[in-house]
């Protein structure tokens, strides 16, 4: 069974260590617009939650590269970016949909989560265990905690009468 | 190429609609740390003492340390330094949030503010790019509605953002600058310096990073920090019920001011302590940027605030917004008798968007509400009854006072100004001009020290006594040892402000632990004997600048209620706080002569002579 990094937004107090951690990692500097993990805060519903690459199953990213730069990792599952291999077009980050593949203007190459070969920075750093780099039963977590979002999404515009 | 520090100052000089990089003075930097010290000494070589708080020739800094930004747990600090409109001394005003750390990032260890802009304005610095912009769109607007306007004016929504509120627009003398709208630099009237320059929020989007000297140490270095807070009681403790358990802890030792200073212990304490506030209003723990604690509480109000609504009420009624926190649920709460947590919590939240200091605020009600029971204050006077107890006026001079309405005007003013214009400065509660914290030192006789001697008037953050006086190590009634306690760890706790620090730290992890990480950051090799040094570096000159501003011994003093009356029961009954005797081992503690002047000597010794 492969590990998956997964996010328990509800621990999550918008601390930002993770995107300190991460941008250690990218730059070897405390650089949070380097950071592949962001965290997104909502001040007025008291939430927070962090967000990077969730290594996709069906991963567009690597589908979208016309010069097969992005590999899956035969250890971790991550999908990585060859850098030998990017012309730096950029299709692969208007293919993500959930926005986690970046563009670095320096190196004129993609750059995105690699899992930090199967010890995940972000997961270490996180002070209240709201990112988990954990085996899973089911990849699709996330799938799971949309629906659980909408279902209560639902429930609230519904007037609690959902089913 | 620095490390730790940014290496750069930014200087905004408002009269002449000029901005200028600067390269840091590094030296300074190497002999101050940062933040706080660094303030001091630019503030001590360029500005003359002397002048008005809240006149263009006050100068307004805000730094950073060489640690904020970084991951070092609760890197996020930056001090306020200025000309304090409520003490006409130093002040130096901390606050934690994102503000400082993207600073850092956007290449400037801290902000130098001058003049006066001719109409109101905001900063916007973005990098290298920085911009004084017209700010007619968002005067006016409460603290929460400004940094929105100018996310969305700038399409910036990544900004962060640190300004006043109305408070700060209308000269309140306690108003705070307060930055992603819950964090405030919140003492001493730092945020009215800010309106008395025109100048609404200061904006800021930083891309760049924040290097480190020796990565490798640098990264040894953290994780013992780190584990020590994780594992300490006092670091659980502050991250499951926040600050608020100090109410029963202080309520304990019969150190708890009720109604202006009258009684040591409250008996509403169950209403307003960690437990009740977990229970009933908390929302969410909140972080500051690289926080490892979370000591934040997001909180709502119950339906029964609706009869504390005012005219200007929050946007969004789910969640109130931020705290209270120890200090404010003391004065908004204990110091005026009130024991409704929604009423607090509202008046909290009016502070927080006003931009005002809640300590003050309601230290202030407090005493005027003392006097209007006393008979010395008449509805003619005030608009309306307020008695001891009372949370509608609570909450309706809370605003009132933000926009200087009726009596709120005269609140505005602080309580020093207040009573000595209705005659009975007897009532103010404070020392150098600023209202005391939430510490009665007859409860806690440490703390009569320390506040009769702190630089920025009374404040609990320079030496906290209790630490010592509740855990057996020191009698809280005594004096012996007090005094050179008080020195030693206003010291310390001066060398971790300039640090980018949060304070809190230092109730989970031992300041050995920070030094190593600051050394591997900066790159100068510091030892725990120059960081208190350098604590005691920075003190001094601070006392120098308060000499030079007029300041004397004589102000190093307390209340007469304080020395005089003691309470009558409770555990602190009979006490009474004997500055005469902590004051003199005090200036011999620290080198002064005995009318409380550095000497000679001591400045060779710290090289400030």
């Amino acid at each position: 069974m492969a590990k998956s990094l997964r996010i328990i937004p509800e621990k999550c107090t918008g601390c930002m260590q993770c995107e300190l951690a991460c941008s250690w990692v990218q730059t070897g500097m405390f650089q949070p617009s380097r950071s592949l993990i962001r965290v997104n805060i909502f001040d007025e519903q008291a939430s927070y939650a962090p967000y990077t690459c969730f290594q996709c199953d069906e991963a567009w990213c690597m589908t979208a590269c016309p010069v097969n730069a992005i590999s899956v990792d035969a250890d971790t599952g991550a999908k990585v970016v060859a850098d030998a291999n990017c012309v730096g077009c950029g299709l692969c980050t208007i293919a993500c949909p959930f926005g986690t593949v970046f563009y670095n203007p320096d190196t004129q190459k993609a750059f995105k989560c690699d899992l930090c070969d199967g010890n995940p920075a972000c997961a270490v750093a996180c002070p209240t265990g709201a990112i988990e780099y954990t085996e899973s039963e089911s990849a699709d977590w996330l799938g799971g905690w949309a629906e659980k979002v909408n279902a209560s999404y639902l429930q609230s515009i519904e007037g609690g009468n959902a089913a | 190429m620095t490390h730790g520090w940014a290496g750069h100052i930014l200087r905004v000089d408002l009269s002449r609609g000029k901005a200028t990089k600067e390269p840091l003075r590094l030296d300074w930097a190497e002999e101050y740390i940062g933040g706080r010290g660094l303030a001091a000494r630019y503030l001590y070589e360029e500005m003359d003492p002397s002048v008005d708080a809240l006149g263009p020739d006050n100068k307004l800094i805000m730094a950073t340390g060489p640690l904020t930004g970084t991951n070092a747990s609760c890197g996020s600090r930056y001090m306020v330094v200025t000309k304090g409109p409520l003490t006409g001394a130093i002040t130096t005003s901390n606050s934690g949030g994102h503000w400082g750390p993207e600073l850092k990032f956007a290449g400037y260890d801290m902000v130098i503010v001058e003049g006066r802009s001719d109409r109101p304005c905001y900063l916007l610095v973005d990098d290298d790019r920085v911009e004084i912009r017209d700010a007619s769109n968002v005067w006016g607007k409460v603290v929460s509605e400004t940094e929105d306007a100018i996310r969305d004016e700038t399409g910036m929504p990544e900004l962060r953002v640190a300004g006043i509120g109305p408070a700060g627009e209308n000269l309140v003398r306690f108003a705070c600058i307060v930055n992603d709208k819950h964090r405030a630099a919140g003492r001493s009237g730092v945020g009215a310096v800010m309106g008395s320059k025109n100048l609404k929020a200061i904006a800021v989007r930083g891309n760049q990073g924040v290097r480190i000297a020796r990565p490798r140490d640098y990264m040894s270095a953290i994780w013992p920090y780190h584990e020590h807070l994780a594992e300490s009681p006092g670091r659980q403790g502050l991250t499951e019920l926040g600050t608020a358990p100090t109410i029963d802890l202080v309520n304990a030792f019969g150190g708890l001011p009720t109604r202006n200073f009258t009684a040591g212990q409250f008996e509403g304490t169950e209403a307003i302590n960690g437990e009740s506030i977990k229970d009933n209003w908390l929302v969410a723990n909140k972080a500051c940027f690289a926080c490892n604690i979370a000591c934040g509480r997001v909180t709502q109000v119950s339906p029964n605030a609706d009869q504390y609504m005012v005219n200007m009420h929050p946007r969004n009624w789910k969640v109130a917004g931020e705290g209270p926190e120890y200090e404010n649920l003391w004065s908004l709460g204990a110091d005026c008798g009130v024991d409704d947590m929604d009423a607090i919590v509202m008046a909290n939240y009016l502070c927080n968007d006003l931009g005002m200091d809640p300590i003050s605020m309601g230290a202030t009600l407090a005493a005027a509400m003392e006097m209007y029971e006393r008979g010395l204050l008449s509805d003619g006077q005030t608009g309306m009854a307020f008695r001891f107890g009372d949370g509608k006026a609570l909450v309706a001079m809370t605003e009132a006072t933000g926009f200087r309405e009726g009596f709120g005007d005269e609140l505005a003013e602080g309580s020093k100004r207040m009573t000595e214009k209705f005659e009975h400065p007897e009532y103010f509660m404070g020392v150098k001009g600023q209202e005391f914290p939430a510490y009665d030192p007859r409860g806690f006789q440490g703390m009569g020290v320390a506040y009769a001697t702190c630089n920025r008037g009374a404040c609990h953050l320079r030496a906290w006594t209790p630490g010592i006086e509740t855990t057996g190590e020191h009698d809280p009634h005594g004096t012996e040892g007090k005094s050179v306690w008080v020195a030693e760890e206003q010291n310390r706790t001066t060398a971790h402000d300039a640090t980018g620090i949060c304070m809190f730290t230092t109730a989970g992890a031992p300041l050995e632990d920070l030094i190593p990480v600051l050394s591997a950051a900066t790159g100068v090799d510091y030892t725990m004997e120059d960081f208190v040094h350098i604590g005691e570096r920075i003190w001094n000159i601070e006392r120098l600048w308060n000499l030079r501003a007029g300041l004397t011994a004589a102000d190093d003093t307390l209340p007469k209620r304080l020395m005089e009356e003691a309470h009558k029961d409770g555990p602190s009954a009979g006490v009474t706080v004997d500055l005469d005797a902590m004051l003199p081992d005090y200036y011999a503690a620290r080198g002064w002569s005995a009318d409380g002047r550095p000497t000679t000597e001591k400045l060779m010794e710290l090289g400030l002579a």
